[in-house]
């Protein structure tokens, strides 16, 4: 039976990291060049690790679905990326950074690992800038920050409303060069669709080439996943259409363990749903909020166009309710606040399903200017899409499917329960809790890339150098390759009459309405029973046209929405199990009399750990006890 | 001709604007000799043969004129050069032909420059082998001293309607060149900024409206005055 | 509102492709060019027909992944906008929109409206960066960058890979996407170490892969998503002489 040992340094918090890294095991570089790692998804965090590995001398394979490393999702991240930098002198400090994370994450994460995130951020964020980043500079020529929700310092630095595209850039620009160099060598347009164990050690993957329809066998003395998040599997959030997660899900079914599955961020500020037809919710950065507004009308179901409420008639209910930190709570208490309003009657726009963020003060007390220089983009990309012009009219905004907290677990080494498999990035569980704030997703990716994983790697690789280089003969390899061939094969068998895509709205819709913001035990179960139904339905009616041996983008969603139906169960059956609210796992049965989520720490101060058992088969679930030794567990109160 | 396809694409443009310029000064100071085929003042013609005649004569021109040729023959080459990459660069053409915005001019410059070579040719047949002996001067020219009679050339070509016709529409194309070729040359030297570039740019708009203006005005002048 | 598409369809690189006509109902004005394609390949699938293939991922106009030629215009019209960013309100009922793919000797069709944009990828791996190794950087702040040059380099950075511009030109020229890395980094002092070496290899490569040259049209500042001006390939320009010269 797999042991779960989080393997955390000894010592006191500040110096856990620091013994750690005089103390692992390492690989000298002749040895480092005979040992192959395999890298899945080219993100910040696979992209920063891959070219850090490959600075190191590894020979480092790397995979992507899409044509290009730099397509990754974390392009999208907008507002910035946090460093304890303390360069406004505001009083910020690696603890305070690290105390913020833990607070924020409602005190469900792992302390040394989320110490650990907060110490190598400076390092990153210099790393960052010396890669050509162009963050924001103030007049002196100094680094910019801004400030981001949950936390009372300014420690966010960013660059316009397109920071992750920067810091992708930056870290993709790095990985090219390695590519050039030949310690890196890309393999794009290839999806991974199993995972190789050998010997109880993960030795490689199956990838089919999605140009050619082949399935390739890939081996490695390791295995990397820097594959991102789930959160599609709502079907409408702020991710790319493309974004899945069946590598995790591979891993999973291979024997690694799955944390916190149900802690699923939903933004508080995304373009709302308009129509039948819309594929994809767009993000609308939560750095907004740093000068925009929030409110409803004070009167029910007032239709009235925003401009012509008068000031008396709004309510700014952040701002009411969290005096302390008002429009800059985090994003957990913003998105239930503004659920709470909508479905008490408040909300606006046609379907009564949004709210306002207005900037009219802000534009009235700094000017126009000002605020085109912070958010010019942004404001852009809403009058595009909606065709409204925020600078004229407040923009209206709706929470919407962002983020998983939840992932692999993962020990301080961040490797999975699978000795030679990784997770890195939002792929895993390690750093969020129960919620993330603003800014430190793309923290930890890059943190996780650059300075904890060719730092981690070594001690499972010095175990490795007297393999030699792994055979993709093993007959492991050609059973997981066997595996997925008659996988497609089933997915094209089924020749029923309903799209993919059918499938997954239906399935995304299962997972909003019951496994959303807001859950209850009557909904998740309801929930169970319904994705049954569907995935019966799915293997019995979806239509898959075309062949495998040619670029077939029905077949890759469909085998993206076929795993997606076990993540979906998992995720409620967790949810399920987790009878507290924490973070942005709000179980109605559990809160205040003033609507607050109300944790139990008596009974939940766990990471829930959930280990495969068979597709029919209820999960196991373990628990990775929080014991923490260095903060206080507090209520968080953001009043 | 092996080595010059090898040179780097923005080796082969700097040479291009470069030569450019230099096709452009050259210009001017044809302009500034040509108007005095037009009467304005009462010496013009003895003015037009001096002109002509240091302009032949002057050994530091004539070694210019080693340069000017070269200047031709090098922006030609490269043009076609560079053409024929560009074509090769797009195998397979767009259906519906592209609608972007962009220098309208610039889409032409090898048709333009294409028809500009051919008047260049007619043109040294006309003028500049006549003075090499290469070619025969017409009939009914008189010859001042050695120089040769340019000035009569001029106006005998330009008693010809047709011939002045071909030549003012030749020159409105060669605006088109120029107007695009000016602000063109210097972007591809990389002389570009946000506060000149403005400037350089109404220069060319003026350069390649009033040079083409003061050729046309000689045939114009004929046209209306003969 | 009715749409009228002519779409170019193609079953893979070595195929030849051809135009096929399709007549979608029921589009709203508030769908997004992509969703309207999401339509008509729900209609194809539904009807057992293979639905059309074409690239897209964030939508949101920030990944990149669209790349269709609409109508004479590359992400089609409207300024400064991506395919994926491009809503049906912008067309007429009844309208007929011909859909091909990029078209360039360096972005080969793969499928339908797919191209490979790899050649982007191999330049940048030419020189696109800053030889940096994690570990090795200072403090952040140790190097001051003025304001306005950080932001210019921001703009320049804000490329997006899609291969509009190439598109657009009529030479088919990649000088935009390369001379935007190229200023980001010329502008910024950390790049600037490498800068000779980096336009070199980067033109070179460019050359290479058989890209056209630019002619000075300015189409590709027209049709680019993300406003990148050609000022960039006058500054390219300027670093590439400097180089051979220096």
């Amino acid at each position: 039976m797999i042991k779960l040992d989080s393997k955390i340094p000894e010592g006191p918090l500040a110096e856990k990291w620091t013994n750690y890294r005089a103390s692992q095991k390492l690989v000298n570089p002749a040895n480092k060049k005979k040992q192959d790692i395999i890298l899945v998804g080219t993100g910040l965090a696979g992209s920063a690790a891959a070219s850090s590995l490959g600075e190191l001398g590894y020979n480092v394979k790397v995979f992507c679905f899409q044509d290009t490393p730099r397509r990754a999702h974390s392009v999208a991240a907008q507002g910035g990326i946090n460093a304890a930098k303390n360069y406004k002198n505001d009083g910020d400090s690696v603890y305070r950074l690290f105390y913020d994370m833990i607070k924020g994450g409602d005190y469900r994460s792992r302390e040394a690992n989320v110490y650990r995130a907060a110490e190598v951020s400076n390092a990153t964020i210099d790393q960052l800038t010396a890669q050509g980043v162009p963050f924001a500079r103030e007049y002196g020529g100094t680094l910019d920050n801004r400030s981001f929700g949950g936390v009372q310092v300014s420690r966010t630095f960013y660059a316009k409303g397109q920071t992750g595209q920067q810091c992708l850039l930056g870290a993709y620009s790095g990985l090219l060069r390695q590519i050039g160099k030949g310690t890196v060598t890309m393999y794009s347009r290839r999806e991974m669709l199993e995972l190789v164990v050998i010997d109880g050690k993960a030795r490689g993957i199956i990838t089919r080439n999605l140009v050619t329809g082949e399935l390739e066998k890939h081996s490695g003395h390791a295995v990397i996943l820097a594959t991102g998040g789930y959160g599609t599997i709502y079907y409408l959030s702020t991710l790319a259409v493309n974004s899945n997660g069946s590598a995790a899900w591979a891993a999973y079914k291979k024997g690694a363990f799955f944390g916190n599955p149900s802690f699923v961020q939903i933004h508080p500020s995304s373009i709302p749903v308009l129509n039948e037809y819309q594929s994809k919710l767009t993000l609308m950065s939560e750095s907004l909020r740093n000068d925009g507004r929030v409110w409803v009308p004070k009167k029910k179901g007032d239709k009235r166009p925003a401009n012509d409420i008068p000031e008396e008639e709004r309510d700014y209910y952040l701002e009411r309710r969290y005096p302390a930190y008002g429009n800059l709570v985090p994003r957990d208490v913003g998105s239930r606040a503004a659920k709470e309003r909508c479905d008490a009657g408040y909300g606006v726009g046609d379907t009564g399903l949004s709210v306002n963020l207005d900037f009219k003060d802000a534009i009235a007390k700094q000017g126009k200017k000002a605020i085109e220089d912070k958010y010019g983009n942004l404001f852009e990309m809403y009058e595009k899409i909606t065709g409204i012009n925020p600078y004229e009219e407040p923009m209206r905004i709706y929470p919407s499917g962002h983020y998983t907290m939840g992932g692999l677990w993962v020990d301080y080494e961040l490797m999975t329960t699978i000795p030679g498999l990784f997770a890195i990035g939002e792929s895993n569980f390690s750093d969020h809790g129960a919620n993330r704030l603003g800014a430190s997703s793309l923290m930890q990716c890059a943190g996780d890339g650059y300075f904890v994983i060719p730092n981690t790697i070594g001690n499972f690789m010095s175990g490795e150098i007297r393999t030699s280089k792994i055979s993709t003969d093993a007959p492991e390899f050609e059973k997981a390759e066997k595996d997925v061939t008659e996988k497609i094969k089933k997915l094209f068998a089924v020749n029923g009459k309903q799209t993919v895509t059918s499938f997954h709205k239906r399935l995304g819709k299962i997972m909003w309405d019951n496994s959303g913001m807001s859950r209850n035990e009557e909904g998740l179960k309801k929930a169970l029973k319904l994705i049954d139904e569907l995935k019966e339905e799915f293997w019995k009616d979806v239509k898959v046209p075309g062949t495998n041996d040619e670029i077939n983008q029905e077949l890759e969603k469909a085998g993206r929405v076929a795993d997606y139906f076990g993540l979906a169960k998992l995720i409620v059956t967790d949810g399920l199990n987790r009878g507290e609210s924490c973070g942005a796992h709000f179980r109605e049965e559990s809160q205040t009399e003033t609507g607050e989520a109300k944790r139990d720490d008596a009974n939940y101060s766990y990471v829930s750990v959930w280990e495969y058992k068979g597709d029919e088969q209820e999960p196991k679930l373990r628990k990775e006890d929080l014991n923490y030794e260095f903060v206080e567990v507090k209520e968080r109160d953001y009043k | 001709m092996n080595k010059m396809l090898r040179y780097s694409s923005l080796t082969k443009k700097y040479v291009m604007a470069l030569a450019g310029f230099f096709l452009m000064i050259f210009l001017l100071i044809h302009l500034g000799i040509n108007l005095f085929i037009i009467p304005f003042t009462e010496n013009h013609q003895d003015i037009f043969r001096d002109g002509v005649h240091f302009m032949t004569t002057n050994p530091l021109i004539k070694a210019m004129e080693i340069f000017l040729f070269g200047g031709f023959l090098i922006h030609i080459l490269i043009g076609i050069i560079l053409q024929i990459r560009n074509w090769m660069a797009r195998p397979i053409r767009y259906a519906k032909a592209n609608n972007s915005q962009g220098s309208f001019f610039s889409k032409y410059m090898i048709y333009t420059g294409a028809v500009i070579l051919i008047f260049l040719i007619i043109h040294l047949g006309n003028f500049y082998f006549v003075k090499l002996g290469l070619t025969e001067a017409p009939e009914g020219m008189t010859r001042v001293a050695d120089d040769h009679d340019f000035y009569s050339m001029a106006i005998n070509l330009f008693s010809n309607k047709i011939y002045s016709g071909i030549y003012i529409v030749l020159f409105i194309l060669l605006g088109f060149h120029l107007n695009h070729a000016f602000q063109s040359a210097f972007q591809s030297l990389g002389l570009s900024h946000s506060k000149y570039t403005p400037f350089i740019k109404a220069v060319g708009d003026f350069y390649s409206i009033v040079v083409p203006l003061g050729f046309i005005l000689i045939p114009l002048y004929f046209i209306i005055y003969y | 509102m009715n749409i009228k598409l002519k779409i170019w369809r193609q079953k893979n690189a070595k195929a030849k492709g051809k135009f096929v006509n399709y007549s979608l109902d029921n589009v709203s004005p508030e769908m997004s060019f992509l969703e309207m394609l999401d339509a008509l390949n729900n209609k194809l699938i539904i009807e057992g027909d293979e639905p059309v293939a074409f690239e897209h991922d964030c939508r949101e106009g920030i990944c990149g992944c669209c790349s269709l030629y609409i109508n004479g215009t590359p992400h089609g019209p409207g300024e400064k906008t991506t395919t994926c960013e491009l809503h049906m309100r912008s067309f007429k009922d009844g309208q007929t929109i011909v859909v091909e793919p990029w078209r360039s000797k360096a972005f080969p069709v793969m499928k339908d409206l797919i191209v490979d944009r790899n050649a982007f990828d191999k330049i940048i791996a030419a020189g696109g960066f800053i030889s940096i190794d994690a570990g090795s950087s200072q403090d952040s702040n140790a190097v001051l960058v003025r304001k306005e040059k950080a932001d210019e380099a921001f703009i320049s950075a804000s490329c997006i890979g899609c291969g509009a511009c190439v598109a657009a030109c009529k030479n088919a020229s990649a000088m935009l996407f390369v001379s935007a890395k190229v200023s980001q980094f010329a502008l910024l002092p950390q790049g600037k170490v490498e800068a000779v070496e980096r336009v070199q290899a980067m033109v070179a490569k460019m050359d290479e892969l058989g890209f056209g040259n630019c002619t000075n049209t300015y189409a590709c500042e027209a049709v680019c998503p993300k406003g990148i001006s050609v000022t960039n390939i006058a500054r390219m320009n300027r670093e590439f002489l400097y180089a051979k010269i220096s």
